[in-house]
């Protein structure tokens, strides 16, 4: 094979000694070791100033001789923020930006001076507090007279204020005794102030050491979430020494599973949840961050011999999150809920919801690295005709370009690009090609060449381009920090621009955290230079961010700002959401990554990012054909729907598994197109209302705690409960239904089963454990085209699973698909469909939205029914009641509506007596 | 089957039958305006209006032949000019033009253009190619098959005659042993009792060489010439140190000594000589030798390039030895470099004229000549016996090869076909590997060995398996199935990698060739004498 350099790289990259530990962190280091010495930071209340926006004062401890400047906003929809930075930086200190959509709207807080050395900020209603206390500094979060969260009160406010390098200052200084611990050759080398030494790699810190710290006491929480990206559970468990969950933006090929090592990408966004209470804790920083978590659970009343009031002083439990970062300033924001739903607003205030996805990209996806030329492409395309299984999108790994240079085609594989995007049109499917940020460095290559000629890459600390290598060789990266160099990278997919694309064509950022082969843990050097002068320490985590928003921006501005743009990244941050879809990376063959999938994925979706998924079958390695089964039925029912695999594993498409495989994973592809309907309102409520499409139970049900840990089942938004199998040779799975007042029905066998407890369900090898909550309507197409654009005529149905009380809502989303028109001109329908008192009722949910569909609903099933009515009616929007035909099944209660042929925009309603 | 059809005149299809959408002719039957539709799988019977109103009633589809609202239809194309076809009805009206009349787009707003002549004319251009191909290779393939006959005859008749001269040949060879083991008799006493003189020669003169050095080493210990050496005088001697501390005691001295305070002459080169012989260093060599060379000086010879030497010499060394262990192999004459190694002086640095054996006389010669004749005979002997054996292996080989029903791949067996592709000159060499050569120079990678053949059961001999080549990075070795087509010549049509390290590679052959179906009467073309 050709690739033997990539192979040696991939090879490297498996080996976890490149990575670092928490022990080979220097300001990890420094951290513990000058907590340890308690010097504690005093606010100086006298100092209080009310600004427009914000309130201010200083803190100060006995060993920094420059007092801090904290401010304290309160933000719209029951936020906080809290700001602490130097008053007068050596020079300025970084402060993210472009992740917030817009500058939040602040409300004034009340200040009410408490007791002395305390101050009270109240927002308007006066139902949240900020308590101040000066000595020691700390902060309180009172809610309604309780007190959920105090920050400092472990006293691990870390701020190391920005000095003058100590050669220079020696000079400046002679006659000044410096005796600073700092300084000797030992401590240097320990405290890794100035530079710091990783393997065979050194890192000058010009500006010196800058790291930050805070800790949040969360009072009366034992759950905690978010995160992302770690192989890990969906709980956060309990970091012990030298453990901490690690954000840094890196390229790990075959993550080991259940590490706190810091993947492809990071959101600094930590989710805290209790019974009557959710809160949110948003630390915007995008330099090398650490995050310590330590649960205290409950006492348990029975152990205690004191009193009932004394037991519930003792038996509070408390999480305790302590957030490190390598440099920046402390910006957070501190989200108070109450409800999980209100958490993913106020989050969503801040950072974007999710992108309303182009319709196609919520189907399947098939990917390879590589397919080979136009013919492999063809004969693929043809081979999901010829098994008669749906696919959308077509995708094509690095290899199509002429040796690594990204936007340009290997004329010899693919000679004729526009051809194959034709065949794929011609059956409403579409390509997406890969895009990394890595451009070779070859003066013929065009991208090269202007990139260079316009100082459009990043440069290294000696002022030069800096260079690394990826896949095409030594490369240069273009620096998507700066404003110009993205609006040039978005010009670049102009139709116009971009040799052999076509509107069906879209594109995949890869390799963006980024990825540099020989670079320290696999990337570029902290002190890479970037727009602005800031290095790259700086913003390492939002880097892949920028890449996608530049993509993004360059294929709606290629349509003219008429179409949605789509892009997948590896790479992301807090607020990639706005920007397209996110997948888990380098995952592997094995069942155990498989179930992993599950918690890494929700925790994505509950800190915004609602469009994920993860490769199916496994990246790396070869899945046996159960695996690859089980895999597809999984990956059905998560947001982005994906098969892909690496270079050197057997081919396996969906038809080379023998024919009872290809009809397993056809069937399953096809559930998944059956639902289509389902998942673009749940993609809908993500974008307008920041609801996530796939939900941790305890989101759902977040009054009963045996929801707190489940991550082996999941809500897809508040209708429907998946729980994949993912053991091999699998003949019976334990369910959990929640809910003690709730009902669930066998999405395939329609048995009923009551809510709150576990039951024992028999798998096999077609079984996909799926259960519809009572009281809930799912919209289904009732028949399948070969891709999402085939079927846009075809019929729906609904079912309706009646709840404990006989009654079900539901809503349902539509509009072009694939235009910004929804927005622009209100071209979308947006329904409501209620049943109550045997009356089911097609309502609009939005009157603003118009859009006109000659989709008919075809057949309702409803679940739950007791009784065999005597008589069905509907009743059209010009008043005409028709009998409609219906039958019912006695053993399961269910009955089946048929032959409708009622407008899915229309309102009307169906009497059942 | 389907040329026949293809070629018919279209009248057959102008007269059309009213039938439902969707529905092909031999079906046409089932679905009866004047009676309720029955299901094709009998599940249901429905009113007839109800076939195709885009509703699904029956579980197998076949209701809605002519809409997509069955899961599991089929709609039937009639696709004139062409072929006929089955779709999913689910394509039916998807904006997809699937049948090539465009009937499956009726109701969806697009246009199907009706590219069914086109096709047609096409599709009956290549089935004439290929049928014109498939004749003549089947001709080939007879021509091959009788020449397989024919071959594997004259094979076989060589090898009976190979196995009969085997006989003889192996006969000779006995024959020759017998006079060569004859000859070797007398070779091997003259040049025993050779070497056993030189040796006792040998020792004799060493012996003198070894009491000549005690003497004058004696002499020059000797300083005061009383004929006797005392512990004072051993003890100017210090390299002669026992302890290692760099001087020589007296108590050493006296230990050399034999516990004697002196010794005169005649017990110094009887007892002592020999103890103190590797160290002792003579008072008249050069003092300025390294010292560290010392000890080297003293060893045998052949350890030499154990001192630190230049590569140039060390090579030359290498080559020495490298040719005395083929010497070796050969036999035990002509090594007169091989004398056991003898005790050198410690200034002599090569061997001298005298260690070498001189050579054999006249009448040992005259032995050792005869009896190298004998062996050379027997071993040319041996030689043509291996050959023959060789062949008649190769033989039974090939006669016995699988190659096909009648042989017809025989012809492939001593053969090589390439490929050049980009970058890539692969190579196959039926029956025996496949391999794949840069194109701009590097060895070869071999991409299998033969292993069987591969072709599904009823057609075993439509494929070929290649295993077991090189292995791949976290792979599996490397192999090579190979597709055999029919064709007029033999020829690699291309190579693909359709998976990682498993290859695939086309191979045109007349031996592939079905027998073509007899002629059809209407373009007869018959030669009629």
């Amino acid at each position: 094979m050709d690739a033997a350099e990539k192979i040696s790289v991939e090879d490297e990259a498996v080996d976890k000694k490149i990575f670092k530990d928490c022990s080979k962190i220097a300001f990890y280091r420094r951290q513990k070791q000058r907590l340890s010495k308690k010097s504690t930071y005093r606010a100086l209340l006298d100092s209080v100033t009310e600004g427009k926006e914000s309130t201010r004062f200083q803190i100060i401890n006995e060993a920094a001789k420059v007092p801090l400047l904290a401010e304290v906003y309160g933000i719209e929809g029951n936020i906080f923020r809290l700001k602490i930075n130097e008053e007068t930086p050596l020079k300025p200190r970084y402060e993210v930006p472009d992740v917030l959509t817009s500058k939040p709207s602040t409300v004034r807080l009340i200040s009410c001076s408490g007791d002395t050395g305390s101050l009270v900020l109240a927002n308007g209603k006066g139902d949240l507090k900020c308590h101040i206390t000066a000595n020691p500094f700390k902060i309180d979060l009172v809610s309604e007279e309780e007190v959920v969260m105090s920050i400092n009160s472990l006293g691990q406010l870390y701020f190391e204020q920005l000095q003058i390098p100590p050669k220079q200052s020696r000079a400046t200084k002679e006659n000044e005794e410096d005796t600073s611990d700092d300084t000797t050759q030992e401590n240097q080398e320990e405290l890794g102030l100035w530079e710091e030494k990783f393997r065979n790699f050194v890192d000058v810190k010009d500006n010196g050491p800058a790291s930050i710290g805070l800790d949040f006491s969360l009072h009366g929480f034992e759950h905690v979430y978010g995160i992302p990206q770690h192989a890990e559970s969906h709980q956060l468990k309990n970091t012990s020494d030298g453990d901490a969950y690690r954000l840094y933006n890196l390229d790990v090929y075959g993550y080991k599973i259940h590490d706190k090592m810091g993947i492809y990408g990071s959101v600094p966004y930590l989710l805290a949840h209790k019974l009557g209470r959710t809160l949110g804790i948003f630390w915007l920083n995008a330099s090398e961050t650490l995050v310590e978590i330590n649960t205290e659970p409950a006492v348990k009343h029975a152990l205690t011999q004191m009193g009932p009031v004394a037991a519930k002083e003792k038996g509070r439990s408390q999480t305790d999150v302590h957030w490190m970062s390598e440099s920046g300033i402390i910006d957070v924001f501190l989200l108070t809920g109450p409800t999980p739903s209100d958490v993913f607003k106020q989050y969503s205030y801040l950072t974007g919801t999710q992108a309303m996805p182009p319709l196609f990209s919520l189907g399947y996806h098939q990917c390879r690295w590589n397919y080979k030329d136009e013919h492999d492409v063809k004969a693929v395309d043809a081979g999901f005709d010829e098994h008669d299984i749906p696919y959308d999108v077509m995708w094509l790994d690095i290899e199509h370009t002429e040796g690594k240079r990204y936007f340009t085609w290997n004329e010899k594989r693919f000679p004729n690009p526009k051809r194959m995007q034709e065949l794929l049109r011609s059956k409403k499917r579409k390509l997406v090609v890969i895009s990394d940020p890595h451009i070779k460095i070859d003066p013929d290559y065009l991208v090269y060449a202007k990139a260079k000629e316009q100082g459009f890459f990043v440069r290294n600390h000696e002022g030069g381009d800096f260079e690394g290598v990826c896949w095409p060789g030594l490369s240069s990266y273009l620096d998507f920090t700066s404003p110009k160099v993205r609006e040039w990278y978005s010009s670049l997919f102009a139709f116009s621009v971009y040799q052999g694309s076509t509107d069906i064509l879209y594109i995949w950022n890869d390799m963006n955290e980024p990825s540099v082969f020989r670079g320290p843990e696999l990337t570029m050097q902290k002190n890479a230079i970037h727009h602005g002068n800031w290095e790259h320490r700086e913003l390492h985590n939002i880097y892949g961010f920028y890449q996608q928003m530049a993509t993004a921006e360059g294929l709606i501005q290629r349509s003219k700002g008429k179409e949605r743009p789509f892009v997948l990244t590896r790479s992301f941050f807090a607020g990639s959401q706005k920007y397209g879809a996110v997948w888990t990376g380098d995952n592997t063959a094995e069942w155990s990554y498989l179930k992993i999938s599950i918690p890494m994925l929700l925790t994505l979706s509950v800190t915004g990012i609602s469009f994920c998924g993860a490769d199916v079958g496994g990246f790396i390695g070869n899945p046996e054909a159960e695996l690859l089964v089980r895999w597809y039925q999984a990956g059905a029912y998560q947001p982005f729907f994906r098969g892909h695999a690496t270079k050197n594993t057997k081919r396996r498409e969906p038809w080379l598994f023998g024919e009872e495989h290809t009809r397993l994973i056809q069937e399953a592809i096809r559930e998944r197109y059956t639902l289509l309907p389902y998942w673009y309102s749940l993609f809908y409520s993500a974008h307008v209302a920041s609801q996530p499409v796939m939900r941790p139970l305890w989101v759902e049900f977040p009054d009963e705690l045996e929801t707190f840990s489940v991550e082996d089942e999941y809500m897809l938004g508040s209708a429907l409960l998946v729980h994949p199998v993912t053991e091999p040779k699998a003949t019976v799975v334990d369910v959990f239904l929640p809910g003690s007042s709730e009902v669930w029905y066998d999405s395939k066998t329609f048995a009923r089963w009551e809510g709150a407890c576990t039951v024992k369900i028999p798998v096999a090898l077609d079984t996909i454990p799926v259960f519809q909550r009572g009281g809930s309507v799912v919209p289904i197409k009732t028949t399948i085209g070969r891709s999402t654009g085939c079927m846009t005529d075809s019929p729906y149905g609904l079912r309706v699973a009646l709840s404990t009380k006989g009654s079900a809502v539901g809503e349902f989303y539509l509009d072009d698909g694939h235009s910004f028109q929804y927005l622009h001109q209100k071209q979308f329908l947006h329904r409501k469909f209620s049943f109550a008192s045997g009356v089911l009722i097609n309502s609009c949910a939005d009157k603003r939205g118009h859009y006109p569909s000659k989709c008919v609903v075809e057949r309702i099933l409803v679940l739950g029914l007791k009784k065999q009515p005597s008589s069905v009616t509907s009743h059209s929007p010009d008043g005409k009641a028709q009998p409609v035909a219906f039958t019912y099944c006695a053993k399961t209660s269910t009955l089946n509506l048929e032959k409708f042929s009622l407008n899915i925009g229309a309102d009307w309603k169906v009497q059942i007596q | 089957m389907l040329l026949v059809l293809l070629l018919l005149p279209p009248m057959c299809w102008a007269v059309e039958v009213k039938r439902p959408r969707g529905v092909s002719l031999t079906n046409h039957h089932f679905y009866d305006e004047s009676k309720p539709f029955t299901c094709l799988d009998g599940s249901a019977s429905v009113p007839f209006d109800q076939v195709n109103d885009d509703y699904c009633d029956c579980k197998d589809g076949s209701d809605e032949p002519g809409t997509a609202a069955c899961p599991n239809g089929s709609f039937h194309c009639t696709n004139t000019g062409y072929k006929p076809l089955y779709i999913s009805s689910r394509w039916v009206n998807d904006g997809v033009c699937d049948c090539c009349d465009g009937t499956d787009e009726y109701n969806s707003g697009i246009v199907c253009e009706n590219t069914c002549k086109e096709k047609g004319r096409k599709e009956r251009e290549t089935l004439q190619q290929m049928a014109e191909v498939t004749r003549e290779g089947f001709r080939l393939k007879k021509i091959l098959i009788e020449d397989w006959k024919r071959a594997r005859e004259e094979k076989q008749k060589k090898l009976t005659e190979l196995q009969a001269g085997k006989k003889s040949l192996e006969d000779q060879v006995e024959l020759l042993r017998t006079l060569k083991e004859e000859a070797e008799k007398p070779e091997k006493e003259a040049k025993d009792q050779h070497r056993k003189l030189w040796e006792e020669q040998l020792t004799a003169s060493k012996a003198q060489r070894e009491q000549e050095l005690a003497t004058s080493a004696f002499q020059e210990l000797d300083d005061d010439m009383d004929g006797a050496v005392s512990v004072a005088e051993l003890q100017t001697h210090p390299e002669l140190d026992t302890d290692g501390d760099g001087a020589l005691s007296e108590g050493e001295a006296q230990t050399l000594l034999g516990g004697d305070t002196q010794t005169d002459a005649a017990s110094f080169s009887d007892r002592i000589w020999a103890a103190i012989r590797d160290k002792y260093r003579s008072e008249v060599l050069p003092t300025d030798l390294p010292s560290p060379s010392v000890p080297a000086l003293t060893e045998p010879k052949e350890e030499q390039p154990l001192v630190p030497s230049q590569p140039a010499e060390e090579e030359d060394e290498e080559e020495e030895e490298t040719e005395e262990e083929e010497g070796g192999e050969e036999g035990e004459d002509e090594d007169s470099q091989e004398t056991p190694p003898p005790v050198v002086p410690p200034q002599t640095v090569s061997p001298t004229e005298e260690d070498k054996m001189p050579p054999y006389d006249e009448q040992t010669q005259a032995f050792i000549n005869a009896a190298q004749e004998a062996r050379n005979k027997f071993e040319e002997a041996e030689r043509s016996l291996k050959d023959v054996e060789e062949s008649i292996r190769n033989l039974e080989q090939e006669i016995s090869f699988d190659f096909g029903p009648n042989g017809e791949f025989a012809y492939l067996y001593s053969q090589c076909y390439e490929l050049t592709t980009n970058e890539y000159v692969y190579r196959l060499c039926p029956f025996k590997l496949v391999s794949q050569k840069p194109k701009l120079g590097g060895s070869p990678t071999s991409l299998g060995t033969w292993g069987s053949w591969a072709g599904p059961d009823h057609d075993k001999f439509s494929a070929m398996k290649y295993e077991q080549g090189t292995g791949c990075w976290q792979g599996p070795n490397r192999s090579t199935t190979v597709r055999l087509l029919c064709g007029k010549e033999t020829v690699v049509t291309s190579t693909t990698e359709p998976s990682r390290c498993e290859y695939l590679m086309e191979l045109m052959t007349p031996a592939a060739c079905p027998e073509p179906p007899p002629e059809p009467p209407a373009s007869g073309n018959h030669d009629e004498l």
